[in-house]
């Protein structure tokens, strides 16, 4: 098996298995409540809370725990309040996490280049003193390419300086820095993160908020002061913690062996394979991702023959039903509909081995020659 | 074999899925998302989909779901849409088996490397001396080669339909042995992508203009007017508001789009001794001209003895005219005319579409 899909979520990392053992073990129960064992509770979620503020580069109040990025998204979009239409921006390659509701809400999306980059004198243009909220993520799920929030931050004060910034850093959590001066992610207003990303458990994420105040979109008991009410999940917000903590401690040392085993991984498929093209080839890019476009064969086929053959990769974005919709982040990247179903990423992360990228080198090759051999419609000959 | 069931979420395509794999063969399931869009609703929803991957689990194989949505919307839907708007009705599930199941599907199964694909149908391929035969299936209620009945020998060489030797009992019964959670699941009825009267109207009106139309009497006299001139079918019935006509049934006996106009008559303006049938295609040898066969106009109509003539004007055997021993109330254009072998009435000779 090869476990080549880190980007829809990395493996448990063992800090993070032995936090969830030791906060069963400990029965930490809900944090609310007048007594012990629930003081516990909230002590570990404190210190919880501080490890990801850390991570964020923000003050402990400032960190909302939700059940995932998804969630901590919405959130952030429905910060900018009861939005006028055109009063929320985003990039044309956002998550359907942030999308879908800046979309609902009637907002627009701003192109992106060729190479997957959110478009800055696009972005100029689209702004005006009336937008409310800009969300650009970080870095972009499927082809890795890390956008120039530096510069959107710089452009959203000058044009829109009553605007919220918000990032999905979902998937620049586990490589890149989110705090400190020199992370344009510590810039942002608004930050989204994921735990299984980094290999937490799925199910947990939090958002970051430096002084913007977010309308809750769940009510009741009024947990993490008000901004979103439900018993914590005090497990999951532990092991997130612990993920983070060991990911903070290993990203240098991650970073240099990922990327060395994707490039090594990118290069030979190129070789190997005619007709590729490395999405996002001239942007900065995740060290985790490999996007390849491949001529004439379609992701969901050849996904079919990867995970016969044991390996795990990803198309585009997998609807409910479980069938893979053409890439909207391709599509905005001004491929053609018949290129945006021929996506094949490849997403390395802490736990990836050399011999997985062996054998996806392998594997990979064979499985494209075998559908182009047969990819043939019956009009156009014998079957 | 290695053999690629398409599972609907279906009973039927559940127990195939199941026999397939009690014959021995290496049996992977996959469900084709044809339709539902944002919705996801109604044929091929997420629900049935989740069936399909719940039978499969149960049954011990793997399952994926093909994204064919795009080609089921090129090659089934705005064909239906434009022919409509010809005053034709074309049968969608026959184009859906021509394009998606048995040409999209059954491609993508052989460069997965996979011998055959199985589906639910209710039919039986038979081979006889090298040659595929398609023969009704076994529960003559539900036999379903007349939506087969453009198939020929380069699709049904790699066809397999389990439960073509089964009654719908059987496949029930067989079902609620394995407990398969389809089991009990009510049978697809009408046209996936068109769930009700109200969502045809509405496609129509979404995707092509509709025209209003005068309704005339087969002298031509006006007698009415209808608001879409698209959603009126030759051998309708119902939903054509005219003036009182003396309490006999009226039945649409032509639509003209190019006139703009609905003619209506009695059932015996609907009798024709004669119908030309285009875009032929044969199971195995095509039948020779003055050969008996039964002609059957829809999927459960009744076939009737007819002899098959060509024309002068013969498009490259294409085309010919099935010439019925006693008139007929003829099928609307554009829908399929199968025609079986008058010798050995279970087997399907070919199938050609009404002009």
């Amino acid at each position: 098996m090869a476990y080549l899909d880190n980007a829809a979520g990395a493996p448990l990392r063992p800090e993070a298995a032995a936090a969830i053992r030791a906060a069963t073990d400990s029965g930490l129960t809900n944090p609310s409540g007048a007594h012990a064992a629930a003081r516990r509770a909230r002590d570990a979620i404190d210190a919880a809370r501080d490890t990801v503020a850390a991570a964020l580069g923000v003050d402990a109040a400032g960190v909302v725990f939700t059940s995932g990025g998804t969630e901590a998204d919405n959130l952030a979009v429905g910060a900018a309040g009861s939005a006028r239409t055109g009063a929320l921006v985003c990039s044309a390659i956002e998550h359907h996490a942030v999308l879908r509701p800046v979309l609902a809400a009637g907002g627009r999306t701003v192109a992106v280049t060729g190479e997957g980059v959110v478009d800055l004198a696009r972005l100029d243009e689209a702004l005006d003193p009336k937008v409310a909220l800009v969300s650009v993520m970080a870095a972009n799920n499927e082809t890795g390419a890390i956008q120039p929030l530096d510069e959107v931050v710089a452009i959203v004060r000058a044009k829109a300086p009553g605007a919220v910034v918000h990032t999905d850093a979902v998937q620049a959590l586990p490589w890149m820095a989110l705090s400190g001066a020199l992370s344009p992610v510590a810039r942002c207003d608004l930050v989204a993160i994921s735990a299984h990303k980094i290999g937490g458990p799925a199910g947990v994420g939090a958002l970051a908020t430096r002084g913007v105040p977010v309308r809750p979109l769940l009510l009741g008991g009024g947990q993490e002061r008000g901004r979103r009410s439900g018993t914590p999940n005090v497990t999951g917000i532990l092991a997130m913690a612990a993920a983070m903590r060991a990911a903070t401690e290993q990203r240098a040392d991650e970073v240099a062996r990922v990327r060395a085993l994707r490039d090594r991984l990118e290069e030979g498929l190129a070789e190997a394979i005619d007709g590729v093209t490395v999405s996002a080839a001239g942007a900065e890019r995740l060290v985790g991702h490999c996007h390849l476009t491949i001529d004439g064969v379609e992701s969901e086929a050849l996904l079919v023959l990867l995970d016969e053959a044991g390996i795990a990769a990803s198309g585009g974005a997998a609807c409910a039903s479980g069938a893979l919709d053409p890439s909207h982040v391709l599509l905005a990247m001004g491929a053609t509909p018949a290129q945006a179903r021929s996506g094949l990423r490849l997403s390395l992360g802490w736990a990836t081995t050399a011999s997985e990228v062996d054998k996806a080198l392998d594997v990979v090759p064979k499985a494209v020659g075998n559908l182009r051999r047969h990819s043939r419609r019956i009009g156009a000959g014998v079957l | 074999m290695r053999v690629l069931v398409a599972m609907s979420g279906g009973v039927d395509s559940s127990v195939a899925a199941a026999r397939a794999v009690a014959d021995g063969h290496e049996v992977v399931g996959a469900t084709m998302k044809l339709w539902g869009g944002e919705s996801d609703s109604g044929c091929c929803s997420v629900a049935d989909a989740d069936d399909a991957r719940r039978v499969a689990a149960q049954i011990g194989i793997s399952h994926h779901v093909f994204n064919f949505s795009d080609d089921f919307d090129a090659q089934v839907v705005a064909p239906y849409i434009a022919e409509h708007a010809l005053g034709r009705t074309p049968n969608p599930c026959i184009e859906c088996n021509r394009h998606l199941k048995f040409d999209r599907f059954l491609v993508r199964a052989r460069s997965l490397g996979f011998d055959a694909v199985a589906t639910g149908h209710h039919a039986r391929v038979v081979e006889e001396g090298g040659c595929f035969r398609l023969r009704r299936g076994r529960d003559a209620a539900k036999d379903q080669s007349y939506v087969l009945s453009m198939l020929g020998q380069a699709q049904l060489a790699h066809c397999l339909f389990p439960v073509g030797v089964l009654t719908k009992d059987d496949v029930r019964s067989e079902a609620r042995r394995l407990g398969l959670r389809t089991a009990a699941k009510p049978d697809s009825l009408g046209t996936c992508f068109l769930p009700s009267a109200q969502s045809r109207r509405e496609l129509f009106a979404r995707r092509a203009a509709l025209h209003p139309a005068t309704v005339q009497d087969a002298d031509g006299t006006p007698v009415g007017r209808v608001d879409a001139l698209e959603l009126v079918t030759v051998g309708q019935r119902r939903g054509i508001c005219v003036l009182a006509t003396g309490g006999k049934r009226r039945y649409v006996t032509a639509v003209d789009a190019v006139r703009r106009t609905v003619t209506l008559g009695g059932r015996d303006d609907l009798l024709v001794g004669e119908l030309e049938l285009t875009d032929l295609t044969w199971v195995a040898a095509a039948v020779d001209p003055g050969t008996p066969v039964l002609a059957q106009q829809s999927a459960h109509g009744v076939p009737v003895p007819a002899v098959l003539t060509t024309r002068t004007h013969d498009a490259g055997g294409k085309s010919a005219t099935v010439r019925f021993d006693q008139p007929v109330v003829r099928a609307a254009p554009g829908q399929t005319v199968a025609l079986y072998d008058a010798r050995d009435p279970d087997v399907l000779c070919g199938a050609g579409i009404a002009r």
